[in-house]
């Protein structure tokens, strides 16, 4: 298979067959949270995407210039963490300092973000799928974009289920895992499809 | 040794941190597919909540109150790498069906939430037993689900066939089902307290994300939110 190939291949799967959070249930947290209104959706899949990308890149050049050689590998776990916490800090300051307008629409949603377990769940994944530097950066964007997608669907189906009128027992909360049920189902159709399509 | 059995209980049922307080939910709804795994994954985090509840209440007074989350993800993320290496040895199996699971403990909201809520106010051997509690409260649950969803969506129970061959629903144990069941839980238990005469309104914890841990889940504005609206000033 080409780089190229490979490259759609990772940003197809990571959007919609293995989508982080209608698939894997990484990240339910904020999927849940959230997704009430749209403009916090918009802000917290910008900020998830542009920590994602960034943290891929950064734990891969970690883990491979300086874990492996030193023979920490075994810690990845808890260095990854660190380097997130780390990151996010940085990148906070950065743009408050230099990209003031970037920063007033993901300020903050970003330390929202240091816990969220789809950022340490991609860099960890990107290490077991032995992705070298540019595919590490392509599957990060790509599950922050299939997170993003998630959200805003989501965000829609919640807006309906507003003049909904479900049982009461299941008002509120259970009511949204439901209509989460459901909207997750959808994305069970991309199952399979692939690799057929890139193969 | 009556408050600890409260403490106990707390944990178990009337702050029971997966269907009242709803934190960390995404390895609810994930591991619940067999009875095994989520027995596996319920021990993991009672283990890690146990020992690092502990430490940090033994280290409460030394830890500086700002930089106080940095510290307590070291000390949880040290005890889920214990974890890790010894399922890695001695259970691969296991360690291979939770997978990603297992590292993400480190992020479960119920650990930094109790680090932050009980263990940095109260004394090791209260903390010790809030970790239990609030870890078998955890267990109950997942296997709960998991006893369900394994035998109506695979017709087994901890690998023994029960329902025979082709009456599967399997449906729910796949994801849709994942988010249906959990949702079917909380609204029994909504029913459950309405017939005491109890409102319960179920809201995700940490007021939606577990990133707001990170800020201290107890009331505490966002740092960035106050330092934006001083700048806007």
């Amino acid at each position: 298979m080409s780089e190229g190939a490979k490259l759609l291949l990772i940003v197809f799967t990571m959007v919609f067959t293995e989508n982080y959070v209608l698939v894997q249930f990484v990240a339910i947290c904020p999927f849940l949270g959230v997704s009430q209104k749209f403009d916090s959706c918009v802000g917290m899949s910008g900020a998830v995407i542009f920590v994602m990308t960034l943290a891929s890149a950064a734990t891969y050049l970690i883990y491979t210039y300086v874990m492996v050689p030193l023979g920490l590998a075994y810690l990845s776990t808890i260095i990854f963490i660190l380097v997130i916490a780390a990151l996010v800090q940085f990148v906070e300051i950065v743009l408050k300092k230099y990209m003031p307008p970037l920063y007033k629409a993901l300020g903050i949603y970003l330390p929202l973000i240091t816990t969220n377990c789809a950022v340490l769940a991609v860099t960890l994944l990107n290490i077991s799928d032995e992705y070298n530097l540019l595919e590490s950066c392509v599957d990060g964007f790509a599950a922050g974009v299939g997170f993003g997608l998630a959200l805003i669907l989501f965000c829609g189906v919640r807006r309906s289920l507003e003049r909904a009128n479900p049982p009461k027992a299941f008002q509120g909360l259970p009511i949204t895992l439901i209509a989460a049920a459901l909207t997750s189902m959808t994305f069970m159709g991309f199952t399979g499809i692939a690799d057929k399509l890139f193969a | 040794m009556k408050k600890k059995m409260a403490i106990l209980k707390n944990g178990l049922f009337t702050e029971n941190p997966v269907l009242i307080l709803v934190l960390g939910c995404c390895s609810v709804l994930a591991i619940s597919v067999t009875v095994k795994g989520a027995l596996g994954m319920g021990l993991a985090l009672t283990f890690v909540l146990v020992c690092s509840n502990v430490v940090i209440s033994a280290l409460r007074k030394l830890i500086p109150d700002q930089i106080r989350i940095p510290c307590y993800i070291v000390v949880i993320a040290t005890f889920v790498t214990i974890v890790q290496m010894v399922l890695e040895a001695y259970i691969p199996e296991l360690y291979k069906a939770l997978g990603i699971f297992l590292a993400l403990i480190v992020v479960n909201c119920i650990i930094l939430g109790r680090a932050e809520m009980f263990a940095n106010k109260n004394t090791v051997g209260d903390s010790f037993f809030d970790g239990l509690g609030m870890g078998l409260g955890y267990t109950m649950v997942i296997v709960g689900i998991s006893v369900f969803r394994e035998l109506v969506g695979n017709g087994t129970l901890l690998g023994y066939r029960i329902i025979p061959e082709g009456y599967q629903i399997r449906i729910i144990t796949q994801t849709p089902g994942g988010f249906f069941c959990f949702a079917c839980a909380m609204a029994i238990l909504i029913a459950a307290l309405d017939k005491k005469g109890k409102k319960f309104n179920p809201q995700i914890g940490c007021d939606g994300c577990c990133g707001n841990c990170n800020l201290g889940c107890t009331s505490r504005t966002p740092v960035t939110d106050k330092t934006s609206k001083e700048a806007e000033k």
